[in-house]
């Protein structure tokens, strides 16, 4: 049995990651990413990790340094935020399109200008096309339950993805949790070593980046999307067997009050607690309001998100980014496109508030229940608020 | 870790007699007719011999070697244009960590890492520095063929001064390159890397036995390799390796290797033939003026003579 203990989530994560026997962890420092990568060069020089820590000089290498320990078939971490992430932009399609099941602790931060340090979505919603499988954690728990999991789905030979775990800068990373922190045997039960179906080795030679000519490009990128899709039921698999193995149950799309509810939110990460106690004190009230909270991001799971929000009215989509030039945040912006193809009715509100670290009240979620109720009762256009500007 | 001179005790040094017979790098690429780069690339493969693990930067012998079937019959990743070195270091660190584990074979396999000019000096410099500083065990190739050649011949800053180039081209207001040749070599030693060396596809025996020496010394090497372009540099096919031998012979490109700090030339050019006969034979010169010639003369002299103090400097039993 695991041991509950009190935790800062960053270093909750570099256990996971230490639980994991990884073989290479490559990084940069970047706040709010720093604690995790500390304390996983701690765990390396105390000879509790028997991994390489490979310094780099910059995410760039970073994510370049985890293709090539991937490709050479080691169990591969890195983690990073916001500019990081961006600079990595480039190798996280090629990790994807070459199948490296890499794993990435995504400390999500806000992107500069102005530079911030503090937390929204910004970084994470640049990279929504890169290929990765990627998840949203809510809570320190879910952090360390994540982290088993995407080693556990990564390596499947029938996924191969990378895949990048998200968890909310300081309002997680540098937060201290109650933690149930599994024993080593559990996770070896669930986690067996890696076993690359192909690496660079001398005795069975390939060749990994090839030119993709016209006559192969299309096919190969149909393959990756095909790949992303399909790891849909391996996550849901291997989701079953954490439950099993750590009695913790995780689903795609997590609901909570939603039964007869009329207004739903739509959240995704460490907002969905505080929401959630918007939504206990509206139903204390008398307002028929519920919660959908999106855990799994990429590949998207549309049915279940359309199973959750079937009985519902009005939808409450909160980003935590922006899409400049569009009426809409990225979320919403997504989640109607596949709405509208499904044939959906209920109203889409949307707000975009949390940015850069805004502290986001309990208050104003309610706010925004009476401010959507009464634009779908209006019929008034379902363009984006920007919640708590100073103006 | 064993210094690079230890490690070359024993050192068995490759002769005419005794060149490899394998071919890392095999038929079907698809480079242009009389390419020095893909002579110096298969010379470089042949004396790492089959245990190699390449890793290619984007450019010329990556499109050529791998588009519709590999010319690489050892394992190769191509990743992107600038992160060669970065990815070479993962392969090392992975295969590093797995063997401690003992989940792979330590069967001594040699990362190389293969690299253009742009690759290396412009846009890869950081991934490189980094790699180096780091102390990975792997030998990083800069195959040099003096600017862009796989998107149409623009300028580096590995570009010699006045040199045409399709964004260095001479009119009334510029003699081509206005810029003097950025000296990646010495950049490389300042790392203060085991091994670092410039070769030539020229001198094939000398460039496959720094090669040999660079994978056998544990640590970060870099070797600098001289790679005449007949495309880009307006000259014909067939004198690619004369224009190699005449950079080396005029002391534009001059051969000296650096180990354990230690500056050695490889070969002093006592009777150093004038720059304008290397000059010559290339069209992307032709535009030059006498005083432009004699200016690179003098930049050349003294560019040599400073390699000959270092020489005298670190090596002075040499």
């Amino acid at each position: 049995m695991g041991r509950r203990v009190g935790l800062e989530v960053s270093l909750a994560c570099a256990e996971a990651v230490g639980l994991c026997n990884a073989d290479v962890v490559a990084a940069y420092p970047i706040t709010p990413q720093t604690h995790i990568v500390e304390h996983l060069s701690e765990m390396v020089a105390d000879g509790r990790l028997d991994a390489e820590f490979v310094p780099v000089e910059s995410e760039h290498s970073a994510m370049s340094c985890c293709v090539g320990s991937s490709a050479a078939g080691a169990r591969t971490f890195t983690s990073t935020s916001s500019q990081g992430l961006a600079l990595m932009h480039e190798i996280l399609f090629i990790a994807a399109s070459l199948r490296m099941p890499i794993v990435m602790a995504t400390a999500n931060r806000s992107l500069s200008g102005p530079i911030s340090i503090w937390n929204d979505h910004s970084d994470i919603m640049a990279e929504r096309d890169i290929g990765w499988i990627q998840t949203f954690a809510e809570n320190g728990q879910e952090v360390v339950d994540l982290t088993m999991h995407a080693f556990k789905v990564a390596e499947d030979k029938r996924v191969c993805l990378p895949v990048a775990v998200n968890l909310d800068g300081f309002i997680l990373t540098h937060v201290i949790e109650p933690i149930e922190m599994p024993d080593q045997e559990e996770v070896d039960a669930y986690l067996p070593p890696f076993e690359p179906s192909q690496s660079l080795d001398p005795a069975k030679p390939i060749s990994m980046g090839i030119v993709g000519m016209p006559e192969i490009y299309t096919e190969a990128k149909k393959a990756n999307m095909v790949a992303l899709e399909e790891s849909y039921e391996v996550i849901k698999e291997h989701w079953d067997g954490l439950a099993k193995q750590f009695g913790r149950t995780y689903k795609p799309i997590e609901s909570y009050r939603t039964d007869d509810a009329e207004v739903l939110f739509v959240t995704m990460g460490s907002l969905g607690e505080t929401v959630m106690t918007a939504v206990d004190q509206m139903r204390d009230d008398g307002i028929k309001v519920g919660q959908v909270r999106i855990r799994l991001w990429r590949p998207f799971p549309l049915d279940d998100f359309m199973e959750a929000i079937a009985g519902a009215k009005t939808l409450i989509v909160i980003d935590r980014a922006l899409c400049p030039g569009i009426p809409a945040g990225p979320v919403a912006t997504e989640l109607r496109g596949m709405m509208y193809a499904k044939g959906a009715k209920q109203y889409v509100a949307n707000f975009v508030c949390g940015l850069g670290g805004r502290d986001v009240t309990r208050s104003q979620f309610v706010e925004m229940v009476q401010e959507a109720q009464k634009a779908a009762a209006n019929g008034e256009e379902m363009t984006c608020r920007m919640v708590g500007v100073k103006e | 870790m064993i210094s690079a001179a230890e490690a070359l005790k024993d050192f068995q040094k490759i002769t005419p007699k005794t060149i490899p017979l394998v071919e890392p790098f095999s038929k079907g690429h698809r480079a242009c007719q009389g390419c020095g780069e893909v002579l110096a690339l298969r010379m470089v493969a042949k004396a790492v011999g089959m245990d190699m693990i390449a890793v290619s930067a984007t450019g010329c012998m990556e499109i050529i070697s791998s588009s519709y079937q590999t010319a690489w019959e050892t394992p190769w990743i191509h990743v992107a244009f600038e992160n060669a070195a970065a990815v070479a270091s993962g392969v090392e660190a992975g295969r590093k960590a797995l063997i401690r584990k003992g989940r792979i074979k330590d069967v001594g396999a040699k990362v190389v890492a293969f690299a253009g000019d742009g690759a290396t000096a412009d846009i890869g410099l950081q991934a490189l520095s980094g790699a180096l500083e780091r102390g990975h065990d792997f030998t990083y190739i800069c195959l040099d063929n003096e600017a862009y050649m796989n998107t149409g011949i623009q300028r580096s800053s590995s570009t010699p001064y006045g040199a045409m180039t399709t964004t260095s081209p001479p009119g009334p207001h510029s003699k081509g390159q206005m810029t003097w040749k950025k000296n990646m070599p010495m950049i490389a030693a300042a790392h203060n890397v085991p091994y670092v060396a410039t070769a030539s596809p020229a001198w094939h025996v000398d460039l496959m036995n720094k090669v040999k020496k660079a994978v056998t010394i544990p640590g970060p090497a870099y070797i600098h390799i001289y790679s005449p372009c007949p495309t880009g540099w307006r000259c014909g096919p067939e004198t690619s390796i004369e224009a190699a031998r005449l950079a080396v012979q005029t002391k534009v490109f001059p051969l000296f290797e650096v180990i354990d700090g230690q500056f050695i030339l490889s070969r002093d050019i006592k009777k150093p033939k004038p720059v304008e006969e290397y000059l010559k034979g290339q069209k992307r010169f032709s535009h030059l003026k006498p005083e432009d010639i004699a200016y690179i003369q003098k930049r050349v002299d003294a560019d040599y003579d400073r390699l000959l103090k270092l020489v005298q400097v670190t090596t002075p039993e040499a």
